[in-house]
């Protein structure tokens, strides 16, 4: 019996499972798919937003405040790329300029700290490729950048080091309740026993809650991103917003915290996972971008992708334990601003929820750090060589254009949450995620899975079943 | 370790060994080539078919044969190789950061460098094609890879974007393997690959080949379960209505190869927005003194031959360079006229002994094409071709007396039909 079953290994559902691992619980997260992170928290903009966006008293402008002060901290136990790059809201006419002024003050009700209105001048001295009809910005000292699927992998990988369960390929289609606890089927037929049950399934939110007798309607949105090569990444440096409209926060020009510049999202309504690229998202994305920012060097693009978003009718973050069914948590709608606010979520669910149904007893060997808690790419060559003369499969590149070693594609392999796929791999490591592709690297990382695995490489996948990457022997 | 080199060569591929064999023969006996790959030779190892070596040899050997011919040459100097190892930096004064297993992160310092790192293929990605995002995409390269050094086939039902040579070889490639290739499309109106390809390759196993058509939606959520494919207008913009959709679980790229100038970007290397390669004088001398490039990193190839001759011509000068220092200079620039992509070398020192020869592609093509190299108004040299296509990179010679009495830009002009 568990004491608590987590239902989605996205980064609301990390990072609870990671503050739950601090006390002495029997715990467990259960992912529909072959790797954790496969939902909205591996494709979006990974913005740590300062929090002036939401209004005051709600859900998300609080646990966004709070989140964006604990964000570095939890990077650096992680060992997660994090960079304070400070956001700015671009206006490009008087009207504009007023709705800066109504969210300087929005944030300064919700507790953002360093908010500042900049004039035409200051904003082009300090970004000097914003178009010139930019008339100012409002400028959040407070907003960061950070790799969004590193820092889900990182807080499963580390829970799980402080004794959390993974259940992959767990696709939760039934839960029956029994007294004191949750019975909790996957489609495999394999059962869970819990005490608790902590619904953070994102886009599946709304399902897993009906199969609890609850009614809470989710929707999903997409949002299509073109990012380019490490080349263009100092176009800018904080990250760009237009100004909000009633339809929304609209395209962002960014750096990513690897150095790539993103561009995106688009917001589109669908119904289901569809996160296909379409030619109309992404030349909206190019047209806004150029409105943005000058010169945007798309001969430099290097990918384009998509990501879903789950949000509910309130467009406010649910997080309560069920009416209907005590013990049964429910994290619903966790939109943007959800990767920032996620630390702070992770640590008030259990904290607040769950200490009201379970005791916490603190671990007195909780280890805060996760392994390995560095970029090895970022390591000193003294430190490099240390590692390389204990292990020299760390002194052979096998990613040229993110210069990714093969100790660090095995140790992704071994490390918690164990990497089983080619994009699973990429995830953790940058491995393929660099100008070409994977063009070259490919075939190197599908042997090495295969050497690792115990597996032949027609074994290997992209992202789990029915994605095997060959079709078998040549003549 | 030896941390001190006359000539460091950066790649070992098709242009690296014949630099560095060169190098060795005008003298400069202290020479390396630094590797990534576990072999010399590059990509030149997984072209098995044949049809490398044909000017150079006067025989039509493979990929892998080609490369050896250079190899053994190589095994009877004394050229130092490191495989396995990866140029982490490079910096104007010749410093040279590298990793590998050994050696763990080392610098050495070099006379002369001269980069011969070759190119990558453009990525799906940096073509915006909309869809989904599953199993079964390659670059023909990957293909080809899979195929040719680890014996696997990447799928049964293949649709090759683009008409470049390796995406030809591998329709080839994959028939012979047992996959069905349905359909080759290139969104230009002319392939990019050679003739002898397009008919070799396609023709021959009643391969389609679509002209002015592109991929424009990938499907399937797993693995690929087919493509859409449109043709295109005269801007490259598909057009509405002309939609078919192809069923296939493979589909291959093989759009475009890219110099791999990450190292000279590094060194502050001028680059030439025609050949995405460094800017170079008929020496194969970049803007930055005793660093010299040669092979695919320069310009894109379509013959090895080429590469080899390229790449002795960069061997001499480093070794002139690493023995004998700086020359000096006169130089004058070149320029493409009208319907000419790219001229290279850009400059030319006119204080020479040696004929040179210029290399160009154009952009149509051109029959009953005469050449003019043009000094002003002043015609210097006039060459005839029946035939210019795009797809192949033309050269013309120049006597070192005709160039002596040049001063001021030398511009290659074309007149002929243009279809």
């Amino acid at each position: 019996m568990f004491d608590v079953a987590v239902i989605g290994g996205g980064v609301v559902g990390a990072m609870v499972l990671r503050e739950l691992s601090r006390y002495k619980l029997n715990i467990c997260l259960l992912e529909a798919e072959d790797d954790v992170c496969m939902g909205q928290s591996k494709a979006n903009s990974g913005i740590v937003h300062a929090g002036f966006d939401a209004a005051e008293g709600t859900n998300k402008a609080r646990f966004n405040v709070l989140g964006n002060r604990m964000m570095k901290a939890v990077c650096k136990e992680l060992g997660v790329k994090y960079k304070n790059n400070g956001s700015l809201v671009v206006a490009f006419n008087a009207e504009q300029v007023e709705t800066l002024k109504a969210l300087k003050r929005r944030g300064e009700a919700n507790g953002v700290e360093g908010l500042e209105i900049l004039g035409k001048e200051e904003l082009l001295a300090l970004e000097p490729n914003v178009s010139d009809n930019a008339v100012g910005a409002l400028f959040a000292r407070t907003g960061g950048i950070v790799c969004p699927y590193n820092l889900t992998i990182a807080a499963i990988g580390n829970a799980m080091d402080n004794g959390a369960d993974l259940k992959r390929n767990f696709k939760v289609v039934k839960v029956e309740k029994i007294n004191a606890h949750y019975k909790v089927f996957s489609e495999n037929g394999e059962c869970v026993e819990t005490r608790l049950v902590i619904n953070s399934a994102g886009i599946n939110s709304g399902e897993i809650s009906k199969l609890a007798g609850d009614n809470y309607a989710v929707h999903a949105r997409r949002g299509e991103y073109i990012l380019l090569d490490k080349t263009a990444g100092n176009l800018t440096n904080a990250t760009l917003f237009f100004t909000p409209t009633k339809m929304g926060k609209g395209i962002l020009v960014s750096p990513t915290v690897d150095g790539n510049l993103i561009l995106g999202p688009t917001a589109e309504e669908i119904v289901g996972n569809d996160t296909d690229t379409t030619a109309e998202g992404l030349a909206a994305i190019t047209d806004k971008a150029s409105e943005m920012i000058k010169n945007v060097p798309f001969g430099e693009t290097i990918t384009s992708f998509s990501g879903v978003r789950a949000y509910n009718d309130k467009h406010d973050f649910i997080i309560e334990e069920s009416k209907n069914n005590k013990g049964f948590i429910e994290l619903i709608g966790i939109e943007s601003p959800g990767l920032t606010a996620a630390p702070a979520i992770g640590k008030y669910v259990v904290e607040e929820l769950v200490a009201k149904r379970l005791k916490l007893e603190e671990k007195t060997d909780f280890n805060p750090y996760r392994k390995p808690d560095y970029f090895f790419g970022e390591l000193s060559s003294e430190e490099k060589n240390e590692i390389i003369k204990r292990d020299g499969s760390y002194g052979k590149i096998v990613c040229r254009c993110e210069k990714i070693t093969e100790g660090e594609i095995i140790s992704a392999i071994r490390e918690n949450p164990k990497a089983a796929s080619l994009d699973a791999v990429k995830r953790r490591t940058r491995a393929g995620m660099g100008r070409c592709q994977g063009g070259f690297c490919q075939p190197y990382i599908v042997e090495i899975l295969a050497r690792e695995l115990g597996k032949e490489l027609t074994e290997i996948t992209k992202c789990g079943a029915g994605s095997e990457i060959l079709e078998g022997k040549t003549k | 370790m030896k941390d001190n080199y006359g000539v460091v060569v950066i790649g070992g591929g098709a242009a690296g060994p014949a630099t560095a064999i060169k190098a060795y023969d005008c003298g400069e006996k202290s020479v390396l080539i630094i590797e990534r790959d576990e072999q010399l030779g590059g990509i030149l190892n997984q072209c098995i078919h044949n049809g490398f070596g044909l000017t150079r040899f006067k025989e039509s050997l493979t990929g892998p044969e080609y490369a050896d011919r250079f190899i053994k040459e190589l095994e009877k100097r004394n050229i130092e190789v490191m495989t396995e190892t990866t140029v982490l930096s490079l910096s104007a004064d010749k410093k040279i950061t590298a990793i590998n297993s050994q050696c763990g992160v080392f610098t050495i310092f070099a006379k002369s460098v001269v980069l011969a790192m070759g190119c990558r293929e453009r990525s799906r990605g940096a073509l915006n094609i909309p869809g989904s995002r599953p199993a079964g995409i390659f670059s023909a390269g990957a293909a080809q890879k899979f195929v040719n050094i680890k014996g696997f086939l990447p799928g049964k039902n293949v649709v090759i974007l683009g008409s470049g040579d390796i995406g030809l070889i591998m329709a080839r490639r994959m028939t012979l393997e047992g996959a069905k290739v349905k359909a080759v499309c290139e969104i230009m109106p002319y392939s990019s690959g050679l003739t002898r390809n397009i008919v070799q390759c396609l023709d021959d196993f009643g391969i389609p080949l679509y002209l002015s058509h592109t991929i424009t939606k990938i499907e399937g959520k797993e693995r690929v379960t087919g493509v859409v494919v449109s043709k295109v207008d005269e801007n490259k913009k598909p057009i509405s209505g002309t939609e078919i959709h192809i069923g296939c679980d493979t589909v291959l790229f093989s759009v475009g190869l890219i110099p791999e100038n990450e190292l000279s970007k590094e060194a502050g290397v001028e680059l030439s927005p025609g050949t995405k390669g460094a800017v170079v004088d008929q020496y194969r001398e970049t803007s930055v003194k005793g660093i010299f490039a040669c092979g695919n990193v320069l310009q894109v190839h379509d013959l090895v031959d080429f590469v080899s001759e390229e790449a002795e011509i960069a061997g001499k000068s480093a070794a002139e360079y690493s023995l004998s220092g700086e020359k000096i200079k006169n130089y004058i620039a070149t320029r493409g006229g009208s319907g000419i992509s790219y001229v290279l070398p850009q400059k030319i020192d006119v204080n020479t002994e040696e004929d040179i020869s210029l290399y160009f592609r154009v952009r149509l093509t051109i029959r009953n094409a005469r050449v003019n190299l043009k000094c002003g108004e002043n015609i210097i040299a006039t060459y005839k071709k029946p035939i210019l296509v795009p797809s192949e990179m033309q050269k013309v010679k120049l006597s070192a007396t005709a160039l002596n009495n040049i001063s001021g830009e030398l511009s290659v002009e074309l007149e002929g039909d243009k279809q």
